[in-house]
């Protein structure tokens, strides 16, 4: 029996074929190459860690929200809640002349909470994750306006611009940041027994509660990670925009949806991986880049991703 | 009216129809009597041409007729009304009876008021009033039943077949649907009745066929025979010699005590109690109370009343985890939908929640430790597949249900709760399965085991407990575990209300 696992665990291609990675990694490469021919620009240094800097913030936000699709769930509010996130984190700094990190843990208080607001509710008031975080998403966009009166709030310490723009050595910050939280993120999905019940969820909700698993438990803490993740993800982009912005974030839900998507997990919960939605938000990101240094038409470039994405969606449903 | 010839049916390598008769005249009520899984269900998807027979002739007014579908056997004559009904909940009765056969007006929209009027008729006919405006999920289970039986005459049914209409009724709601049914007798229909419950045969039927491991047992008229006579027929004698020996003596210590329980409101309560290293077997018919009592206990049923000691310790679990902090495990009946993620591998479901067993650092799983202790796991209860990385999916009945067990023999539980274990299982790996159970209760630990199959409950268990109506009847054991003690119990027992 040991035998027969070791030959399964040595590199097969036709096993890596089955990955489900292999499609967002072939599309990937083939947007990449694509990309590469139109423009001389694309595979320069400098080039790829703009890319990647810029997909940092969905791509962040996409770790969170992959979490909360693994059990099934979808959470509308991350796009709001950052940007009530850096909103309150910079009101403080400014009309309240408290420091840069008493501001910042609030910002990251903002999103805890709201995750385990969303989280309480869909698991233990039972009610539809959609129409939930829909709501909090309509709440936490209001009480930003509310309380800036719709305008930036900027004047924070400038030491706060590191987060955005800062470098170690050639790497962006925000390059960084991504890195790390991914890396939690992969090991707390693969490595803990809380991952596992994650998958467990999404994959038979009943099953996984009769055996003991505390769903409810588990179902509230996706949340909140969605929440810490989007707080990571305001920092990012307060420090980037030295203020804080209550309009910032609008539809990054959808983007970071999208990138999970196209990640290869399923939209039912269940299946998927963190490093496809990783390949995923990079995709994405690359053909932002890619579509802006062809000069296409804004307006165009929705299109186009539209129905890339929805060209993707229907061979990832051909292949398994 | 109807007569149905050495009806053969097979699923695969699987015989479960060995030739069965069956004739009913216009204006009778025959029952068809059966234990569970002794083919009356498939009998009736096959009179209603949802199956078809691998062998033997149907005739309807002594013509030979094959259904290709359920159309076809509506076109004949045929209606049903099945246990779970096909209403939908949100449309009225009327909007169901015509549901995808819609009188129209000349310019295509709905004619209201031509449906209206031909199903107050159908349900005058039926002796019913039933408020045509409200979504039938507002009515009545009763209510809904007749809605049902009104759907299938609005189709011109002359032979209605009724598969266990009363399981869920009230005793009054029980009796309006005999009136029914005595009316429809009266008007000539032919009435096929599906039911356990050996008195409502008694009142309402008029000749009996019993059915017994897929075969025809015989047709009597119900003034020539009664209680006893009609268990032994469904019963019959069986030689059974896949069980383990039972042991010679159990302890009196007790592990569980259920004090009380009370599935729903002015329902019957319950109590009964666990001892070290007995199986207790759950018998009863479908719908009698035994899963939701198990789940009650766990947290995972909400039950008016439920109270339990663990130990002698008095105990509230809200949810099957706390039922697992305390040592007490849950095999539920439906492996797919409430036992097994199917998208995980072997190794994953059985390490569903045993990650306390290996970890590293406190908050890591020692994947080293969870392979070898699957390895072990799988070995021990002789799972076949490839390997620990098998997708679940891929394996049979049995090897999922083993897979099921090595979960929680993996773990530190001293109660099991097996719920139908060998459902859908092949002989040997049922015999394999009864093998662990007897090697787990060996060990000191108890189990609570949950069947429809009668020959397991007798040949397993140490002592068993009836149900009837949402509560136990009675608990019988040693000598009185025989089939026609428990079936009389179970078909004619009476629950007693103590609240």
């Amino acid at each position: 029996m040991s035998h027969d696992a070791t030959v399964e665990r040595r590199f097969d291609a036709r096993r890596l074929l089955h990955s489900p990675l292999a499609l967002p990694l072939i599309g990937l490469i083939v947007v990449s190459v694509l990309m590469g021919f139109a423009s001389d620009n694309f595979f320069s240094v400098s080039n790829i860690f703009n890319v990647l800097r810029q997909v940092s913030i969905v791509a962040i936000l996409a770790v969170g929200m992959t979490f909360v699709i693994l059990t099934g769930g979808i959470d509308l509010s991350v796009g709001a809640v950052m940007a009530l996130a850096g909103t309150i984190a910079a009101g403080l700094m400014v009309n309240f002349g408290m420091p840069g990190w008493v501001g910042l843990l609030a910002g990251l208080g903002v999103g805890v909470v709201l995750g385990v607001f969303n989280g309480f509710l869909v698991a233990w008031g039972r009610m539809p994750a959609i129409i939930v975080t829909l709501a909090t998403m309509g709440i936490a966009r209001g009480l930003g306006l509310i309380y800036s009166g719709g305008y930036p709030i900027s004047g924070i310490p400038s030491w706060i611009s590191w987060f955005g723009v800062g470098r170690i050595g050639i790497v962006p910050v925000p390059v960084i940041a991504m890195v790390i939280v991914y890396a939690l993120a992969w090991v707390l999905l693969q490595r803990t027994a809380f991952g596992r019940h994650v998958y467990a969820i999404g994959g038979n909700e009943l099953a996984a509660k009769l055996s003991g698993v505390k769903t409810q438990r588990v179902k509230l803490a996706v949340y909140a990670i969605s929440g810490v993740t989007a707080a990571i993800a305001a920092l990012i982009l307060t420090g980037r925009l030295m203020s804080g912005q209550p309009n910032a974030g609008v539809g990054f839900e959808l983007d970071a949806i999208a990138a999970v998507v196209l990640g290869g997990t399923a939209i039912a919960g269940g299946r998927g991986l963190i490093l496809g939605t990783l390949i995923g938000a990079i995709l994405l990101g690359i053909l932002n880049n890619g579509l802006n240094l062809m000069g296409i038409n804004p307006y165009m470039q929705d299109v186009i991703k539209g129905l890339i994405i929805l060209l993707a969606i229907y061979i990832g449903r051909e292949w398994r | 009216m109807l007569e149905l010839n050495g009806i053969k049916k097979s699923f695969g390598p699987v015989q479960v129809l060995h030739g069965v008769d069956l004739t009913v005249r216009g204006g009778e009520v025959h029952a068809l009597l059966g234990e569970n899984g002794a083919g009356k269900s498939t009998l009736m998807k096959i009179v209603s041409g949802i199956l078809q027979p691998s062998e033997g002739t149907i005739r309807v007014d002594g013509q030979e007729r094959t259904f290709a579908d359920y159309d076809a056997a509506i076109e004949a004559g045929i209606g049903i009304v099945f246990q779970e009904f096909s209403l939908i909940p949100y449309l009225n009765a009327v909007d169901n009876m015509f549901l995808a056969r819609e009188k129209r007006t000349r310019l295509g929209l709905l004619n209201r008021r031509a449906m209206r009027e031909r199903a107050r008729m159908i349900l005058g006919r039926l002796g019913v009033t039933i408020p045509l405006d409200v979504p039938v999920a507002r009515l009545s289970v009763a209510e809904q039943q007749f809605v049902e039986i009104a759907k299938a005459l609005s189709l011109e049914a002359r032979i209605l077949v009724l598969d266990e209409p009363t399981a869920t009724l009230t005793p009054d709601e029980v009796e309006h649907l005999f009136t029914v049914m005595r009316e429809l007798r009266r008007q000539g229909v032919a009435i096929v009745f599906i039911s356990h419950h050996l008195e409502e045969i008694f009142e309402i039927c008029d000749r009996i066929t019993v059915l017994r491991d897929g075969s025809f047992v015989a047709t009597c008229a119900v003034a020539d025979t009664d209680t006893d006579r009609l268990v032994e027929m469904m019963v019959g004698r069986r030689i059974e010699n896949s069980f383990p020996p039972k042991p010679a003596h159990i302890p009196a210590e007790i592990v569980l005590d259920c004090e009380e329980v009370q599935l729903r409101k002015n329902g019957p309560v319950s109590s009964f109690q666990l001892r070290k290293g007995e199986i207790l077997g759950f018998a009863g018919l479908v719908g009698s109370g035994r899963t939701e009592t198990a789940l009650a206990m766990l947290g995972a049923f909400p039950a008016a009343r439920c109270r339990v000691r663990v130990d002698g310790q008095e105990m509230r679990f809200r949810e099957p985890a706390d039922g697992l902090a305390h040592g007490i495990g849950l095999l539920p009946e439906s492996r797919k939908e409430q036992g097994l993620i199917t998208s995980f591998s072997i190794l994953q479901n059985i390490s569903l929640n045993n990650y306390g067993k290996y970890r590293r650092n406190h908050w890591f799983i020692d994947l080293k430790a969870e392979r070898a202790a699957t390895a072990d796991a799988m070995r021990n209860v002789r799972v076949k597949a490839q390997g620990p990385d098998a997708r679940i999916d891929t394996l049979s009945g049995g090897n999922q249900q083993k897979v099921v067990i090595a979960r929680w023999l993996n773990h530190q539980t001293k109660v099991l709760i097996f719920d139908e274990p060998t459902r859908g299982i092949d002989v040997g790996a049922k015999a394999e399965i009864y093998a662990l159970m007897r090697q787990y209760t060996a060990q000191g630990h108890s189990i609570i085991m949950i069947s429809s199959e009668l020959p397991e409950v007798i040949g397993m268990s140490d002592r068993v407990c009836v149900f009837k109506g949402g509560g136990i009847v009675a608990t019988v054991e040693g000598g009185h575990i025989n089939s026609e003690d428990i079936m009389t119990h179970a078909t004619t027992g009476r629950t007693q209300n103590v609240a």
